[in-house]
């Protein structure tokens, strides 16, 4: 891993089930525990629900739902990432936030061509940490604008 | 030049103000209650609009103002009465006067032939007596500020004096002689000022002549004993020169006169000019003639008028930006969803009723909510602003309509938040027009009727429990019931043998495509229908309904929410989630019995309440596919309506009670939710979301007429 | 210490023009809405150096004000300039004969006003 230089990267580290992922830390807001989300009717099923952070409206998305890892059953255990995607603030339901990382650009290896389309197109590239390998979420792609939540 | 389109805005909002007064003003005297004040006040707002107009170079605006102020100063001075006919020209003039300065805004259309018209009435109105400077001053006056308002005229250079055709040629030599008589020091003006003034046209040799100057005990200070010869060469025109002693013309004896050669003065004895200057002394020094007794009184109004000014006057007020009150208020929001939250977690936390903690907690709500309604009563303002323009559009439509129309206002101090407000003055608009449209008679019809031929319209507004209520009240013919209830059979809206009572039969007026575009007449323009104006009640959040007694007339009431921010709502339960239905929406609760729900087709249900039949709505079945039916005789009913008309009984688990609720937007980090208009956070943190009523309907009407025409499916989403 | 004028005229935009023009010629300016303010304003900050008034104000008109001006020892001898229209000359003359001691036409250019108020303040 190369040492923090000008251009360097801070990434925050997550788990999802046995796989780590990853997030520039510039779109999180806060790291949150979980709390029982109220559900919108006929969401789709990576979204949770809905929660309040101090007074706003926070939608929680199913990271491994949304990945298509599969739906969790959330619990006191998960966490919460607060990020900020465009204008919206969201909440990503993940099991766990384990490190910060610094990298520089030239460490970022584009995504194996391995796995559904659908994973490809969320993710923007992996990187290699002490025998780790870590894929980096595009936030872009999680909740896209244009998507209703209604039939 | 950003100050000066600041103070353009400033001019603006000083027109509205003084067209609002003088309107008030005219209205006053119209109905007698005005006098010789109003009459001054009435003219003093026009020749303020005119002044300001004057200033922006606002020429339509200043000439149509000249002649309106030239006929009220007749008025003021008595030199013509202010008959009733007159002041329905001074009327007209004022809603003329209304159009010039939007006009001039840029924001309407003033019409020059009307403008015209009402010139020559106003002209008319002062016929016969002494009209001096009206006809040729307008012009002088829309001119573009030229010195002393001359209008440029071509002059040929023969007309020319010889001194100033010289002007290009050089510096010029001039002997002034200068005596001012005690009138010129009586009006404040100073010598020595003036000389000064003349010494910035070019050098000057000044000499003092003093020869009547007694000694300093013998000194009257009002006398004149100074006068002066200046010699100033100068390469200004005599004009120029002349201009110095503009102020002081008459009070003095004053000689220009060229003179060729330069000549040096030969009896002077030239000494600086300050100490020729002998001022006229100050007040000790002289004796004084004691202190008049009469004091300002004399030229006051009545004590009554100075207090009320006074008052007006005396009352700070501050100018904020919206956005810095709207923060406040989302602020306060927050803070009112966080102290009630820490009172859940008191009371799950099991702190005893008599501990100082929970009443320290008590006291925290009661704050709380005293902060809430002080911040909301920042933006809160009077309803006048949109009351104000309801007398003019009265005087239009009931001209259009031949008919006689007066309005009535009453609490027009009420106050309704700045958001309200604004959505406020088109549907009171339309209830008017079409109360002296469709309600108000013609004034034969009236007569005939027993009833004054002046039909009277009653706009008010007041508090009433926490909403504000709005009535527009008229005494025409009242709502012909028959003609409507045909009308709306004709557009098959109901069908002919269903049985209404009255109440129900006045509401059908509130139906879309009750009112075609056809119908809809001029007056009550742009195909506006009653189901318009519903609908915007609606989407304040307000309610509206009507009374109506045929013959005596009808009124209609407006009942809103102080703010859009909250919302009034039942708090329900649907399986385990909580959910809000606006109360605006909700007709009755009930507990239907087994025998009072029907089935109606394959899988519908319906309820019977009196002799409607409702369709029922499992509320939770349609937010959540998955639950299996519920049994609409355990659970309690709902009667809700939509603002299409349709009404439905949701099923629901229970109620929990009512609670006005501050409304979050999911459309802010999400997205729009079908079924679900909004959301709010309840006492204990968690999210609630808000219903859309409208939908729900909708969605069961859908439903029901897809499962009419399809074999009985698990319905695709 | 500049040149103190105090403006009276019960309309905010002549008043605003007044300041806007007067400030730019580098005198200070005090504001008074009618001739009742304007005497209250004169008493409770002294008296200024220069009064500019208009004719036509609730409570004491321009007349008003230059009586009661000129009535007073201590303040007679302020320069009064009258804001008047130019083709009332009725009014301009009534103005003078009251003591005004120059006049300003309305609508007023700048330029003219600055030159007034410098041909008569000390």
């Amino acid at each position: 891993m190369s040492d923090a230089s000008s251009n360097g990267l801070e990434l925050i580290a997550f788990r999802i089930g046995e796989q780590d992922f990853c997030v520039n830390i510039m779109a999180v807001r806060e790291i949150r525990g979980w709390s029982p989300a109220t559900p919108l009717p006929q969401a789709p099923d990576y979204v949770r629900g809905v929660i309040n952070l101090r007074g706003a409206v926070l939608p929680i998305i199913d990271l491994s739902a949304r990945i298509g890892l599969g739906e969790v059953a959330p619990s006191a255990r998960h966490v919460i990432i607060v990020a900020q995607i465009g204008n919206r603030l969201v909440g990503l339901l993940v099991d766990a936030v384990s490190d910060i990382l610094t990298v520089s650009p030239d460490d970022i290896k584009p995504t194996p061509q391995v796995g559904s389309e659908r994973v490809q197109a969320f993710l923007r590239g992996i990187l290699a940490d002490n025998g780790r390998m870590i894929s980096i979420v595009d936030l872009e792609q999680i909740l896209p604008v244009s998507e209703r939540a209604a039939a | 030049m950003d100050e000066l389109a600041a103070i353009k805005q400033t001019f603006f909002q000083e027109c509205d103000e003084l067209l609002a007064d003088l309107e008030a003003g005219l209205l006053a005297l119209e109905s007698g209650s005005g006098d010789a004040d109003t009459v001054n006040a009435v003219f003093r707002a026009v020749h303020s609009v005119k002044g300001g107009a004057g200033a922006f170079a606002l020429e339509d605006l200043v000439k149509f103002a000249h002649v309106f102020e030239t006929t009220l100063d007749a008025v003021r001075s008595d030199k013509i009465e202010a008959t009733e006919t007159v002041i329905k020209v001074l009327l007209r003039s004022a809603d003329m006067l209304s159009d010039h300065v939007a006009a001039a805004k840029g924001e309407g259309f003033a019409d020059a032939e009307r403008s015209s018209q009402l010139e020559r009435e106003l002209k008319a109105c002062v016929d016969g007596d002494a009209a001096p400077e009206p006809t040729p001053a307008p012009h002088l006056d829309a001119a573009p500020a030229d010195e002393w308002g001359f209008v440029p005229q071509r002059v040929s250079l023969d007309d020319f004096a010889p001194a100033p055709a010289l002007v290009i040629s050089g510096p010029a030599t001039w002997r002034i002689a200068f005596k001012p008589h005690p009138a010129l020091y009586a009006k404040a003006n100073d010598a020595a000022v003036l000389l000064r003034e003349l010494h910035r046209l070019g050098a000057c040799e000044v000499d003092c002549h003093q020869p009547d100057l007694p000694d300093l005990t013998e000194l009257d200070p009002d006398h004149a004993y100074l006068s002066w010869t200046i010699q100033l060469v100068t390469e200004c025109p005599e004009d120029e020169i002349r201009d110095v002693f503009a102020f002081v013309d008459g009070d003095c004896d004053l000689t220009v006169s060229r003179v060729t050669p330069v000549v040096k003065a030969e009896t002077a004895s030239f000494v600086p000019l300050p100490a020729i200057i002998v001022e006229p002394p100050a007040a000790p020094a002289a004796p004084e003639p004691a202190p008049r007794a009469a004091t300002p009184p004399a030229d006051i109004k009545p004590a009554a008028d100075q207090k009320a000014a006074q008052a007006a006057q005396a009352a700070p007020t501050i100018r904020v930006d919206l956005d810095r009150i709207d923060k406040l208020i989302d602020l306060v929001g927050e803070l009112v969803i966080n102290q009630s939250m820490l009172s859940q977690r008191a009371a799950e936390f099991g702190a005893p009723r008599s501990s100082p903690f929970y009443s320290a907690l008590q006291d925290l709500e009661q704050l709380t909510r005293n902060i809430q309604d002080s911040v909301m009563a920042v933006r809160a303002q009077p309803v006048k602003s949109v009351f104000q323009r309801m007398p003019r559009l009265v005087r239009e439509v009931a001209t259009l309509t031949s008919k006689e129309v007066r309005l009535e206002t009453a609490g027009e101090g009420t106050e309704v938040d700045k958001t309200v407000i604004e959505r406020l003055s088109d549907p009171i608009t339309h209830m008017i027009r079409n109360a002296i449209d469709h309600g108000i008679e013609s004034p034969e019809v009236r007569l005939a009727a027993g009833k004054p031929s002046e039909g009277c319209v009653r706009l008010s507004a007041a508090h009433r429990s926490g909403r504000i209520v709005i009535e527009v009240a008229d005494d025409g013919a009242g709502i012909n019931r028959e003609r409507v209830f045909d009308s709306a059979v004709k557009k098959g809206l109901i069908r002919s043998d269903v049985v209404m009572i009255d109440d129900e039969i006045d509401n059908l007026i509130f139906l879309p495509g009750f009112s075609t575009a056809a119908e809809v007449s001029n007056i009550s323009g742009r195909g506006v229908g009653m189901d318009v104006v519903k609908r915007s009640i609606q989407a304040l959040g307000g309610r509206i309904s009507i009374s109506s007694v045929p013959g005596q007339g009808s009124r209609f009431t407006l009942s809103l929410p102080l703010t859009l921010a909250v919302l009034d709502g039942m708090v329900v339960t649907v399986g385990e989630q909580t959910y809000i239905i606006p109360l605006t929406a909700v007709v009755e609760t009930l507990r239907p019995k087994p025998a009072e729900v029907r089935a109606l087709g394959p899988d519908g249900l319906v309820v019977e309440i009196r002799d409607w039949h409702v369709p029922l709505v499992d509320v939770g079945r349609m937010l959540d596919r998955t639950r299996g039916p519920v049994d609409a005789a355990t659970g309690v009913c709902l009667l809700v309506e939509s603002e299409v008309g349709g009404r439905a009984a949701l099923v629901v688990d229970s109620i929990e009670g009512q609670k006005q609720v501050v409304i979050k937007s999911l459309e802010a980090n999400y997205d729009k939710v079908d079924l679900i208009a909004a959301a709010t956070i309840l006492g204990d943190g968690r999210v609630a979301l808000i219903l859309d009523v409208d939908a729900v309907i909708a969605r069961q009407n859908r439903d029901a007429n897809r499962s009419r025409t399809a074999p009985p499916l698990a319905l695709a989403s | 210490m500049g040149v103190k004028v105090l403006t009276i005229d019960d309309s905010r935009t002549i008043r605003d023009m007044l300041r806007a023009t007067l400030n730019g010629a580098g005198f200070t300016v005090v504001q008074a809405s009618d001739g009742v303010e304007a005497m209250e304003t004169l008493d409770r900050e002294g008296p200024p150096d220069v009064i500019i008034t208009d004719i036509n104000m609730p409570r004491m008109d321009g007349y008003g004000v230059i009586e009661n001006v000129r009535r007073r020892p201590e303040l007679r001898s302020i320069p009064i300039l009258v804001l008047t229209t130019e083709s009332d000359q009725a009014k301009k003359q009534r103005a003078r004969d009251a003591g005004a001691t120059g006049w300003v036409v309305k609508p007023f250019d700048p330029d003219k006003l600055v030159e007034a108020v410098r041909r008569v303040a000390a």
